[in-house]
């Protein structure tokens, strides 16, 4: 990793908390990896994640691995703002060089970090497009938010990624309704990284495509990466993608890190027992 | 012997009971000092039904007084159905004076049109609205909508007009334009056409708006930024008349309606009837004077 020292962090999250349901100051030592389950047996709530702490470094990939119900989504969702955290901070180098815990300012504020710092795939491309725009409407969508007025200007950046995405500009007029599965996660790469946003979610891209559209966006993000330096949280329960993509990696489960580290050495030499497992079921 | 005169009045002055016009009143100073935000209000039984004017209704109700001189347009005229009805509805509720002229009234109440002739800094312009969310058109959820005006999170709308040139290679929406008010909020200007619209912007007079179906009021205060919304490179502009001339007075500079004759011949006519009467006696009438409307002489 390039010039990586203790302080020049891009992100850093510490104590990131979400449970559903009316918890008391039990609930977080009953759930778990120890206890098997994430559901508090005395209270019925839901530890959807907890105590998460890391730091991401400026063009650093990190991956979070885990089976599904293991709340790896969870942590991104609250950082994009999509899911409202229950306790915990976290920092961003470029808003205010990190001088306020991010995820409690107004949603005024929330809505600026998005618009200008933030970029997210989902998994599902109606979360992150709006089927009623066209496929440039949709990345325009995201310049208008960031401040841009000027169509000519727009249409020209659309076309721009659109170009590097690999869509056919002749297509950038249609609903990405009228797409293919990989187009439309293509689509959907294009509009998150309109604006240059110096962090990037991305949430189990690869899911539901097919091997080969599989292939060509695992590519299409590693030479984004590569290209433009941006940094990345990629969440996905598929080992492939994360020893492709990723530099370091955070195994999880049942809502809380179990062990990371370097992707390559996690994935060799697995210490937990539950990595054990996921690594040797996938081989 | 004693007299009860208490019930010799079958209404109050001007319809609506005392709590109801204040309570209507103080939505309205709300309204004023937030241009373009919706407040909502009671929106009380009418004889009519709400959504055939009653929200201007309400607020003229609200606000006149007996010294008042009323005058009602529809569609910029005075004489159409609507405004007629209205007229004695508010003449038989109040007893004040009503006119057709334009620089003699106080209270105007429209639907639909802004007069060609110019607002003064003592008259109150009231709207008949029928739609007061100007993002219902990008989205059909009030929670939404309340809080993207909350936030000021217009990108959907801005995407609209995006999408509506690339289609159409042009801004397809014609009356009712939306509108930034003092930079902040987008508000529906009510479906006045968009020749009105640049003459929202900085008037002399206080505009306010009723929604009664809706339950909204909003207002635009005198002197207030008023901008159409426009892309840098794809502008606002007003209907254009292409050289056609009112057949009746000769006169260009006005919003024209189009007329089909018993001979299927085409004619063109100005659509403010007090403007048009001012035009054929050679009257004076100052008009609205904006940057479209300079631009066409």
């Amino acid at each position: 990793m390039r010039n990586r020292t203790d302080d020049n962090w891009l992100l850093r999250v510490r104590h990131l908390t979400k449970i559903y349901g009316e918890p008391d100051e039990h609930t977080l030592e009953r759930t778990g990896p120890a206890h098997n389950s994430n559901i508090c047996p005395e209270t019925q709530s839901i530890v959807a994640c907890a105590e998460i702490g890391f730091d991401l470094y400026p063009g650093e990939v990190l991956g979070i691995v885990g089976e599904s119900g293991s709340g790896k989504t969870t942590v991104v969702r609250m950082l994009y703002f999509d899911v409202e955290k229950t306790s915990g901070a976290a920092w961003l180098r470029p808003y205010r060089n990190a001088a306020v815990n991010y995820l409690e300012e107004s949603n005024q504020k929330k809505r600026f970090i998005r618009n200008h710092l933030m970029g997210m795939v989902y998994q599902n491309p109606r979360d992150g497009l709006n089927f009623r725009f066209s496929s440039g409407g949709n990345i325009a969508e995201n310049l208008i938010m960031a401040g841009h007025m000027h169509v000519g200007a727009m249409r020209d950046r659309s076309s721009q990624l659109l170009i590097k995405t690999e869509v056919p500009i002749t297509r950038m007029d249609d609903q990405p309704g009228s797409f293919s599965g990989g187009m439309q996660q293509r689509v959907q790469i294009s509009k998150a990284i309109a604006n240059n946003p110096p962090l990037l979610f991305l949430d189990e891209v690869t899911s539901g495509l097919d091997v080969s559209v599989q292939a060509r966006v695992l590519d299409l993000v590693r030479e984004l990466q590569r290209e433009l330096g941006i940094a990345m949280i990629v969440v996905s329960h598929d080992l492939s993608v994360i020893r492709m993509l990723t530099d370091r990696t955070l195994v999880m489960k049942h809502g809380r890190i179990v062990e990371s580290g370097l992707t390559d050495q996690v994935l060799q030499d697995p210490q937990h027992e539950y990595t054990q497992l996921l690594v040797s079921s996938q081989l | 012997m004693l007299t009860n005169n208490k019930y010799s009045n079958r209404y109050n002055f001007a319809f609506i009971d005392e709590s109801t016009k204040k309570e209507i009143r103080r939505k309205l100073l709300k309204a004023v000092a937030i241009p373009g935000h919706q407040v909502p209000y009671s929106s009380p039984e009418m004889p009519i039904s709400r959504g055939w004017g009653t929200g201007g209704l309400h607020v003229t109700l609200a606000v006149i007084g007996r010294e008042d001189i009323f005058k009602i347009i529809d569609q910029g005229s005075d004489a159409s159905v609507n405004a007629c009805n209205l007229r004695e509805f508010v003449e038989t509720m109040t007893g004040v004076r009503t006119t057709f002229d334009t620089a003699e009234a106080t209270l105007i109440q429209t639907r639909h049109r802004i007069t060609e002739e110019e607002l003064q800094e003592d008259q109150i312009f009231i709207y008949q609205v029928p739609m007061p969310e100007p993002l219902r058109l990008v989205e059909p959820y009030e929670i939404k909508t309340k809080q993207m005006h909350a936030e000021g999170d217009y990108a959907k709308m801005w995407v609209y007009l995006y999408e509506s040139y690339v289609r159409y290679n042009g801004i397809m929406l014609g009356a009712d334009y939306p509108v930034k008010v003092n930079g902040r909020y987008i508000m529906a200007p009510s479906p006045i056409p968009k020749w009105d619209i640049p003459n929202l912007d900085n008037s002399k007079a206080l505009h306010l708006f009723g929604a009664g179906r809706e339950k909204r009021l909003y207002a635009v205060p005198p002197y207030c930024r008023v901008e159409p919304l426009e892309f840098e490179d794809i502008q606002f502009d007003i209907e254009h008349f292409s050289g056609k001339s009112c057949y009746r007075t000769g006169y260009q500079m006005a919003f024209l309606d189009e007329l089909y004759f018993d001979d299927y011949s085409k004619h063109f006519v100005i659509n403010d009837s007090n403007f048009m009467d001012k035009i054929s006696s050679k009257n004076f009438a100052r008009q609205h004077s904006n940057k479209y409307i300079n631009a066409l002489k």
